[in-house]
């Protein structure tokens, strides 16, 4: 069973959807990347799925927040990434989520799932049983 | 002693009826930051900085007269209300929100708020001016000031704006920056996606941009004052909360129905204030509202507010037999190592 790593800032909007996933209860353990670099760095060893909200402007420049660029500048981490899920705005139009296109296209992993602001309990059920069924493929396809 | 409200400390107003700014200024320093949102907030405010001049509504001439006389109407009256709103936005809302600021910092990103409600008005002139003639403005002027909702609604939010609780102010503002305008937004989107008036429809989707900066970063300092106050405190501000958001959906409901109920678009106009309820709501720190089933926008205005919104980044309800592997998208962004 692979990881869940996820960024929030200090707005604490991904950090809440993720804690209604109760994904330590599906054995699926979860990393948070540190808010500031004197937090110190992230280091993972575990295949994961990387969940990061989109940070809005129109334009893309600074859409994926400058912690989880530092996360995958790691070799090593980038190495175990499976897939991204993103959180957004549609206010934000053409730019909607987009943390997503551009993690899954630099990594070359699929775009799981998208979803909005605090996601709704729709989401968390999706997202919850999705990573679920994820892991399992993804065991049964390395094994 | 701090120029700065403390936490819980309230603004009052001063007897002279006017809202009372702070005492004393302390020269801002961006260097010495206490709440790193302020910062990065001020910063995609600045980013996204546009004036109406950029956008050629004047395209849209052509494509103005193609409606037809109700749909003109409700089209000006709905511009009608949103320039009220963001009046108030700009010149009380906004600058309500300045003197419980707890930083400087946070004053600073008050007023940029306040400066592009106020092009946000200015932009609706623009938009007048281009397509509409003077007598049908100044008569689309004269319903706005004689439409019952629409004057409640204004009459809801300013009485918050005026009174005397930091927190309130916040969810008031964050209500009308996250929900009320959705009611006027959904005419340009729904033009937009029938391929008309689509320049008057890019100028709303940057103001929708906005919107969306200020209603997060407002939300969020709500959350941040909301964890300084005791938990029945709590429990009182979310009750308020949830009280006001009923208020104002009762009446943005009677409103919808007054601007398009001939038209036949009023359940496609709900279903899109539900949804964007709910995003309020978010804003604030709480969980959606309004269940999913009531929530589902017409996914041809959907579009028309995020092309990307109807992508298939739903792997996980899927077979699983094929994925989405993000489009290539060139950033800016020069620290990506790999």
């Amino acid at each position: 069973m692979g990881a869940l790593v996820y960024f929030s800032s200090v707005s604490d909007n991904t950090h809440r959807f993720v804690q209604r996933l109760g994904l330590p209860d599906l054995g699926i353990p979860v990393h948070r990347i540190p808010l500031r670099p004197a937090d110190g760095f992230l280091t993972v060893d575990e295949p994961y799925v990387l969940m990061a909200p989109t940070y809005g402007g129109g334009n893309e420049g600074g859409a994926v927040p400058r912690q989880v660029r530092r996360f995958l500048g790691d070799v090593d981490n980038r190495s175990l990434i499976r897939g991204v899920i993103a959180a957004g705005n549609t206010n934000f139009g053409a730019a909607y989520c987009i943390a997503g296109d551009i993690i899954s296209a630099k990594c070359q992993v699929p775009y799981l799932y998208a979803f909005e602001l605090l996601g709704t309990a729709e989401d968390a059920e999706r997202v919850r049983d999705g990573l679920g069924r994820f892991w399992q493929r993804q065991s049964l396809i390395s094994a | 002693m701090s120029n700065y409200l403390e936490i819980g400390e309230k603004n009052t107003m001063a007897p002279t009826g006017k809202l009372k700014l702070i005492d004393r200024v302390t020269a801002i320093n961006w260097n010495r930051l206490q709440d790193e949102k302020d910062l990065e907030v001020w910063d995609r405010l600045v980013g996204n900085f546009w004036l109406p001049e950029k956008v050629p509504v004047s395209n849209d001439i052509q494509s103005w007269h193609t409606l037809n006389e109700a749909e003109r109407l409700m089209t000006t009256r709905v511009f009608t209300g949103l320039t009220l709103l963001d009046t108030i936005q700009g010149t009380v809302g906004a600058v309500s929100l300045i003197p419980d600021a707890l930083t400087p910092h946070e004053e600073a990103v008050y007023t940029n708020i306040a400066f592009m409600e106020s092009v946000h008005a200015k932009s609706y002139s623009s938009i007048f001016s281009t397509l509409i003639s003077t007598k049908e403005i100044d008569e689309a002027f004269a319903w706005s000031e004689s439409n019952p909702q629409l004057q409640r609604k204004a009459e809801i939010v300013l009485d918050y704006y005026r009174g005397d609780d930091p927190l309130k102010r916040k969810v008031a503002s964050t209500m009308l920056e996250s929900f009320l305008f959705y009611s006027g937004f959904y005419a340009p989107m729904y033009w937009s996606s029938r391929a008309k008036l689509t320049n008057t429809a890019d100028l709303i989707r940057l103001i929708i941009r906005d919107e969306a900066v200020h209603g997060y970063y407002i939300g969020y300092k709500y959350q941040k004052g909301l964890q300084q106050v005791t938990t029945a405190e709590q429990e009182e501000l979310k009750a308020y909360t949830f009280e006001l958001l009923f208020e104002l959906y009762e009446n943005e409901v009677e409103y919808t129905d007054a601007l398009y109920g001939e038209l036949g678009l009023s359940e496609d106009v709900k279903a899109f204030l539900r949804y964007n309820a709910n995003k309020a709501l978010m804003n604030l720190g709480y969980e959606a509202l309004f269940p999913k089933e009531d929530t589902a926008v017409n996914p041809a205005i959907l579009a028309a507010l995020s092309p990307n919104a109807d992508e298939n980044h739903d792997f996980f309800s899927g077979s699983g037999s094929s994925y989405v592997i993000g489009k290539a998208v060139a950033t800016q962004d020069d620290d990506w190592d790999f």
